[in-house]
């Protein structure tokens, strides 16, 4: 069925009785030839590029809970691709054009709308670590501004540029950057890929990997043995137990992000805002709501949940910037876990394990990745090849000291 | 989170700064034959489990101690807290 | 008529009255008063409109659960949005306004939306709005944006202050209706120490709603009682008007205090105070939320919760409705009626879906059973409604009660999943509950006053037990066990008009069948899809009734389908609150040198450095660009003398036998063979073989050292070595101490620097350069007996030394030396005429130490020693740290000798696009080297030092600009080192 305006109208007409479930319920066969594990949104996105670029089709989800029920129904819905290193830039810029097209090419609006996002400077050295990331941004095909602070006044009137703690003096902008409605994006591939023939089974936990001889031939899940010739591991923050049961250890710690969001305001901001200098980043729903986060807890966690020092501390950092949202009321907290790498930056790679291949170290990011992410994720299990973009997201890459570290903190997951 | 510091009685977790597993106390011999490799399974992999956790500790707004703190990653129930220094010694740790 | 529909009794104070608005008309009311229940009195019926269709809202509850009664609260700057008036305590000069319409509330524009209902289903945003691309963010989007959200924020800086605090109790007691003073009774008299919170600022919860009586005493007077009694208690802590509004790990609870939100003028004291609270047990008496029934067009002004209409009636004497009927489930419904017919309102019926109920009805009121309320009309408040057997009653208000919801929130916010129950068709707190913590009374799903009051003494009891008080065993108050038998209806099955889930946010019965019809049924998928239950009021009157359609639609039971979680806060907090004090200037420390004071004299422009304020440049009368200022200070450390405070620097005093070995063991450089009396430099790797921070280490004694580090390792660094110490070599006899802020320091850099310091230094001691050369440290004194480290060590690369005094003699100590120095016409410098000195000197600092560079990037890779074992050396020889064709530091000169450079700009081949694939590298830093006459920079490029004099691009296309550039050594000045060893 396909979507349109036309099509909300006539079905407006005529009692909105002709709507058809957007996905089907299957059963699960006994072998396919991929399977994915984990139905959050890069799962599904990987299962909609195979199907739709690659024309591979006997493949199954697999999702433990609901579809869409990890990180892409949990987090503050930014997209952006303004990186530094040459690892990250050119695969997150394209993902962001693939972010442009989305809706037209799977038939769903998703809300992509790119409002612009902007991280604030307070200082000459940050202004400079900006613009090497802004050329570096320009350089592989994106789009970046240096705003000084006459221009970004102009753009964000309401900062408090006259009292702030650390003085607001510009920011980075990238007009291309923006949010997404989150939970769309999970729907609208998880659409695509069934209209396409891709089976997703919900309620289906894999408990175990059938590996003989170092070749991964399927998995046991709590509804069956599985049979696949590939096997695709896709579960972000449950990436270190998923992976423990093939006998694997990850560069990767569970850690919570939590997420705020407030009751409904008529607009208040543009797009989105980032305050580095405390821990704080901001935008504003299309249905009113201030969405905002700031740093992980910091501890490792399997719990969807946090504590009371990081909440405090991420309204801090947007008191300090933007002291007018002091009488909106936090509505509502929520935690993700998030599959925290030691470089900040994810893989997208084979295993050691013949079959069996491994998607996640997205860190607090992978929202913004989910076209690439599965687009490339896809080709590497149709092709095996990594994508062009994802060359360097390899798992053995600190064996040889192939760091992608944008903040330079190193191997300590809960400082990126 | 209060963390119950064997010297100093229960205290807030914000007074603390985290490190992560307390593996990291097992630093390889730099001598070893494959050093290269274990200084990388030491620094970069993880069993990152979901239940208890030894991890690492530091009491920055406190007395400056390091601490192992058993603490278990789907409930955030703490079980035990021990000085660093002395698992670190217990784990034949010296000079 | 002022205050048309007010009555007897209730917990007012009749002998004040208080004046306040509500758009714009005057109205009055009294203490005791919310806003609602004041408008209420004065017969105001149309309070707000929905989210999406716009259609008029009247008020629905008595409670924090309110979804409709949302309103713009106080004026100018202190305007506050979506606040509901059901818990807005009245003061006099109140000014209120409803929100979310266009044009005036009776005559809103966006009531159009209503008429377009059929279009705007659930989820129809999905489907549409794709074509033309470009028009969604131009068109679709704002418009969608501009009419959606609630109220207005004042958009200026919130005038209030909040506070923030921390209690400790053994026994924390959430709510304060019959169960929460029961236990709190219970626990007080056994010694321990107890809080008692209550969101209200009346306690004794539905006490005060309900005509039941306790021992006699009406319910209300009871409470008086027991709180008079609690209040006289030195081991409990009454708190009215906090909200506790989150279960955290631990025991550990969030509360807000609303400290002056009922005033009309706070007096500057703080609005509200953010508590933590740690408590060793905690028992939720939260009681119990009532929800409504699904039935056509059931959201019409004058439509209320049974509870509700019965707490405004007997509470504070208003009445929702002269002609008042009921719709009810269950036996609780029929209370209202007999409350409400007490208090001199007609009944106009009593409708029961339920078969058969021994209740007494009031006198006149016809009773129906087994018949539901199908319809209903009044556009801005309701008339009338027609009943499943035909017939219609007049009335202006309906109070509906769908049965009682215990408010298991809390026991939730640690994954704990509640557990449905059968008899009070609602779902009770589950098994897993946050650690310490007990459920007691309606909250635990014991509706009965008797139940509450038992169970709140019970679990009082057990809890205090187990914290070794004992009780005294002491019956709870006798009560009666009113009738509160419940049925499981929630929907009223009919094809006919909406019917209403979700009230604030428009979601009727039939998006919900939408959303199962498209295949949205988990619970999870219901609510994202429709949006249910995740407007202001957080579903606390509706999910259930979402639930339960969609466990019709899919043929399951409610308990099959599941609950979805709920999440803190409990009631929305104002983020101001969570804030506290840190903002403005005060959102994070200023941490000041001891020069700050004389340098503010001297009329210095400060800077940022982390949490430090430094002198940036000492501007001098006639200088009118900073670069003035800054080219002379620099001028002047290479001709003559100057003086900077470099007090920010990290320090570290490491003493203990084997201090030595230690440094060994974290510098990647040789420390053991370091001499008394001698600085060196030091570099730091992490264990991953990049470099964490650099400075020099001076060895004072044979177990004494002290280290320097950068100003923004100086915490992490700190870290680093002590967890070296404590948890990798805890067998070496070394001790740490951070003496940052110990020592004021200064740097005192430039050819007659010698001859400064010896007007400042001791004479006994000797400072030529033959007894304390370049790279030498001592103990020393300084204008007579000061003592002072002094250090010849030289940033600058000219001949200087670093003057160490302990804090307290700081400002003494730059003043003093500026006066000696004058002679020599000595100039304080800031951190950019330091910054200038180290570029045109080619030493790195955090732009170059950027977490992301080697040793050997640096151009110190002969530093890292292969003969020991120190942190980083292992793995900073792994293949891709050590390419040939890895980055260099190396220097920067513009071709054409007027061009600036700018940091940032990206190193790209003559000839060749600025592209990803091209890019060489980046500079670092750059500045305008008044020694040179031309700028200068430093930065990293692949292969760099095997590139000497080849001319590349430097790119910045961020700010437009390219220019080119010749690779040159980064050490612009001097080369061979000598100036810093004269």
């Amino acid at each position: 069925m396909r979507y349109s305006g036309f099509k909300v109208l006539w079905e407006g007409l005529t009692g909105n009785r002709g709507w058809q479930p957007v996905w089907r319920e299957p059963e699960p066969k006994s072998s396919y030839d991929i399977i994915i594990v984990g139905g959050g949104g890069h799962g599904l996105s990987t299962a909609y590029y195979l199907a739709r670029e690659f024309g591979l089709t006997n493949i199954a989800v697999l999702e433990k809970g609901w579809l869409g029920s990890g990180n892409v129904g949990r987090n503050t819905t930014i997209i952006r691709s303004n990186y530094m290193l040459p690892g990250n830039e050119p695969f997150y810029e394209l993902s962001m054009k693939l972010w442009e097209d989305l809706e037209q090419d799977f038939n769903y609006n998703a809300m992509v709308s790119q409002r612009g996002i902007i991280n604030l400077y307070h200082s000459d050295p940050q202004r400079d670590a900006f613009a090497r990331r802004g050329n570096a941004m320009i350089m592989a095909g994106a789009d970046a501004v240096l705003l000084d602070r006459a221009g970004l006044e102009k753009q964000c009137p309401f900062l408090d540029f006259d009292n702030a703690r650390f003085p607001i003096k510009g920011g980075l902008w990238q007009p291309r950057g923006g949010t997404v409605r989150h939970d769309a994006v999970a729907w609208g591939y998880a659409r695509g890929a069934d209209i396409r023939g891709v089976d997703i089974i919900q309620n289906c936990e894999v408990t175990g990997f059938l590996i003989e001889d170092g070749v991964c031939s399927g998995v046991e899940t709590t509804r069956g043995t599985i049979e696949a010739k590939k096997t695709a591991v896709c579960v972000a923050g449950s990436s270190g137990r998923v992976m423990a049961k093939a006998g694997m250890r990850l560069p990767i710690e569970s850690h919570v992000l939590q997420a705020f969001v407030s009751e409904g305001l008529k607009p208040v901001i543009p797009g989105v805002i980032t305050f580095g200098a405390g821990h704080f980043y901001v935008s504003q729903s299309d249905k009113g709501g201030l969405v905002f986060g700031g740093d992980i807890d910091g501890y490792n966690t399997y719990a969807q949940r946090g504590n009371l020092p990081v909440v405090e501390d991420v309204c801090e950092g947007g008191m300090a910037i933007m002291p007018m949202i002091g009488r909106a009321r936090l509505l509502r907290a929520w935690g993700g876990v998030m599959d925290m790498s030691m470089d900040g930056s994810p893989f997208i790679d084979r295993t050691h394990i013949a079959g069996l291949y491994f998607n996640g170290g997205w860190c607090y990011g992978g929202f913004k990745a989910t076209p690439a992410s599965g687009f490339c994720y896809a080709h590497l299990l149709a092709k095996d090849e990594p994508h062009p973009t994802a060359t360097e997201y390899r798992l053995d890459r600190f064996i040889s000291g192939g760091m992608i570290d944008e903040k330079g903190v190193g191997a300590q997951p809960n400082l990126h | 989170m209060i963390i119950n510091h064997p010297l100093l009685g229960p205290r807030d977790a914000s007074e603390f700064t985290y490190l992560g597993d307390a593996s990291l106390i097992d630093r390889p011999d730099w001598q070893a034959e494959d050093a290269q490799q274990q200084f990388h399974d030491y620094l970069y992999l993880r069993d990152n489990p979901a239940g208890e956790h030894r991890e690492l500790w530091f009491h920055e707004q406190g007395d400056r101690s390091w601490l192992v703190v058993t603490r278990n990653t789907l409930t955030h129930e703490i079980t035990g807290v021990e000085l660093a220094r002395d698992v670190a010694m217990q784990r034949g740790r010296g000079r | 008529m002022s205050q048309s529909n007010r009555t007897q009794g209730g917990h007012i104070d009749r002998s004040k009255t208080l004046r306040f608005t509500f758009n714009g008309s005057r109205l009055e009311g009294h203490p005791g008063d919310t806003l609602a229940s004041a408008l209420i009195a004065n017969g105001v019926r149309l309070v707000g409109r929905s989210f999406k269709y716009h259609r008029p809202r009247g008020i629905f509850s008595a409670g924090s659960e309110e979804p409709n009664a949302l309103v713009e609260l106080r004026r100018d700057a202190h305007r506050e949005p979506n606040t509901r008036a059901t818990v807005t305590e009245l003061f006099d000069g109140l000014a209120a306004n409803s929100q979310n319409h266009r044009g005036p509330l009776r005559y809103d524009l966006l009531a159009v939306n209503d008429y377009l209902s059929p279009f705007l289903t659930a989820g129809f945003y999905y489907k549409t709005f794709m074509w033309p691309k470009a028009f969604w963010e131009k068109l679709y989007e704002p418009i969608i944006r501009a009419s959606a959200g609630l109220g207005r924020l004042s958009m200026q800086e919130d005038p209030d202050a909040y506070d923030k605090g921390f209690l400790h109790c053994d026994l924390l007691i959430i709510g304060a209706g019959p169960a929460g003073l029961s236990a709190a009774l219970t626990a007080a008299r056994s010694g321990a120490r107890v809080i008692l919170a209550d969101e209200d600022f009346r306690l004794g919860g539905r006490l005060n709603a309900e005509t039941l009586e306790i021992s006699g005493d009406s319910g209300a007077d009871w409470a008086q009682a027991t709180v008079a009694e609690l209040s006289s208690m030195d081991n409990v802590r009454l708190m009215p008007r906090t909200t506790v509004y989150g279960a955290y790990d631990h025991g550990i609870y969030g509360a807000i205090e609303r400290k002056t939100d009922h005033l009309a003028d706070g007096g500057g004291k703080p609005r509200q105070v953010l508590w933590r609270i740690y408590s060793r047990r905690a028992i939720l008496c939260a009681g119990a939320t009532e929800r409504s029934i699904a039935f056509g067009n059931n959201d019409r002004p004058g439509i209320m919760l049974a509870g509700s209409v019965r707490a405004y009636a007997n509470r504070w004497a208003a009445l929702p409705g002269r002609r008042v009927a009921v719709f009810t489930n269950n036996d609780d419904g029929w209370r209202t009626a007999s409350d409400l017919a007490a208090q001199g309102a007609e009944i106009a019926a009593i409708v029961d879906t339920r078969e058969r109920a021994s209740l007494a009805a009031p006198a006149g009121a016809a009773v129906s059973m087994g018949t539901s309320v199908v319809d209903t009309k009044g556009r801005h408040g309701l008339k009338g409604v027609a009943l499943s057997n035909g017939s219609t009653v007049e009335c202006d208000c309906l109070a509906v009660s769908g049965g009682w919801s215990p408010n298991v929130h809390l026991t939730c916010h640690q994954r704990g999943r509640p557990v449905w129950r059968d008899d009070i068709a609602g779902f009770a707190p589950g098994p897993d509950l946050p650690d310490g913590m007990r459920v007691a009374g309606a909250a635990n799903g014991s509706l009965t006053l008797a139940a509450a009051l038992r169970e709140g003494h019970e679990q009082a009891s057990a809890a205090a037990g187990e914290l070794g008080f004992s009780t005294v065993a002491k019956t709870p108050p006798a009560a009666e066990d009113e009738a509160v038998e419940a049925s499981a209806f929630f929907h009223v099955k009919n094809d006919g008009p909406r019917a209403w889930i979700d009230l604030q946010n428009d979601v009727t019965a039939k998006d919900v069948k939408l959303a199962h019809q498209e295949g949205f049924r988990s619970v999870e998928h219901l609510k994202r899809y429709t949006t249910l239950g995740m407007a202001t009021d957080q579903g606390k009157t509706a999910n259930l009734l979402g639930l339960s359609v969609m466990a019709e639609c899919t043929g399951r039971t409610i308990p099959e389908t599941g609950t979805t979680i709920f999440r803190p806060p409990y009631t929305p907090v104002p983020i101001g609150a969570f804030a506290g004090r840190a903002r403005g200037k005060e959102f994070r420390p200023t941490r000041l040198t001891t020069s700050h004071k004389w340098a503010e004299e001297r009329g210095a422009v400060f800077v940022e450095a982390g949490q430090w304020l430094r002198a940036q440049w000492f501007p001098q009368s006639g200088e009118t660009r900073w670069r003035e200022s800054v080219d002379r200070e620099a001028a002047a450390v290479r001709g003559s003398v100057g003086i900077c405070d470099v007090t920010t620097l990290g320090k570290i005093d490491i003493q203990g036998r084997d201090a030595a070995e230690f440094l060994n063991k974290v510098y990647a450089n040789g420390f053991a063979k370091l001499a008394v009396g001698k600085v060196r430099y030091g570099l730091m790797l992490r264990e991953d073989g990049i470099v964490m921070d650099d400075g020099t280490t001076a060895r004072l004694g044979e177990n004494h050292f002290v280290m320097t580090t950068t100003t923004a390792n100086a915490v992490s660094v700190f870290r680093h070595m002590e967890f070296c110490r404590q948890c990798l070599w805890p067998g070496l006899d070394v001790h740490l101490i951070s003496a940052t802020e110990q020592w004021a320091q200064f740097a005192v850099a430039g050819p007659r620097s010698r001859d400064l310091l010896r007007k400042a230094v001791d004479p006994e001691f000797d400072i030529s350069s033959e007894a304390f050369p370049f790279m030498g440290c001592g103990e020393v004194s300084v204008f007579g007996g000061t003592p002072a480290r002094l250090f010849r060590i030289s940033f600058s690369g000219e001949l200087a030394y670093e003057i160490a005094v302990p804090a307290r003699y700081g400002d003494a100590m730059i003043r003093a030396l500026m006066e000696v120095g004058e002679e020599f016409g000595v100039v304080p410098y800031g951190t950019e005429a330091l910054s200038v000195l180290r570029i045109e000197k080619g030493h790195p600092v955090a732009a170059e130490l950027c977490g992301q560079t080697t040793a050997r990037d640096l151009g110190l890779g002969r530093m890292v020693s292969k003969k020991k074992d120190c942190i980083g050396n292992t793995l900073s020889e792994r293949s891709n740290l050590n390419r040939e064709d890895g980055l260099s530091l190396v220097g920067f000169a513009p071709v054409m000798r007027n061009d600036q450079l700018s940091a940032g700009a990206h190193f790209v081949s003559r000839g060749k696009p600025a592209s990803t694939e091209n890019d060489e590298g980046w500079m670092t830093s750059v500045a305008y080297s008044p020694e040179l006459g031309h700028s200068i920079g430093l930065g990293f490029i692949a292969g760099g030092h095997e590139r000497m004099g080849e001319i590349i691009q430097a790119a910045d296309p961020l700010r437009g600009r390219t220019i080119e550039v010749r690779i040159v050594s980064p050490h612009f000045v001097d080369p061979e080192g000598e100036r810093q060893r004269a």
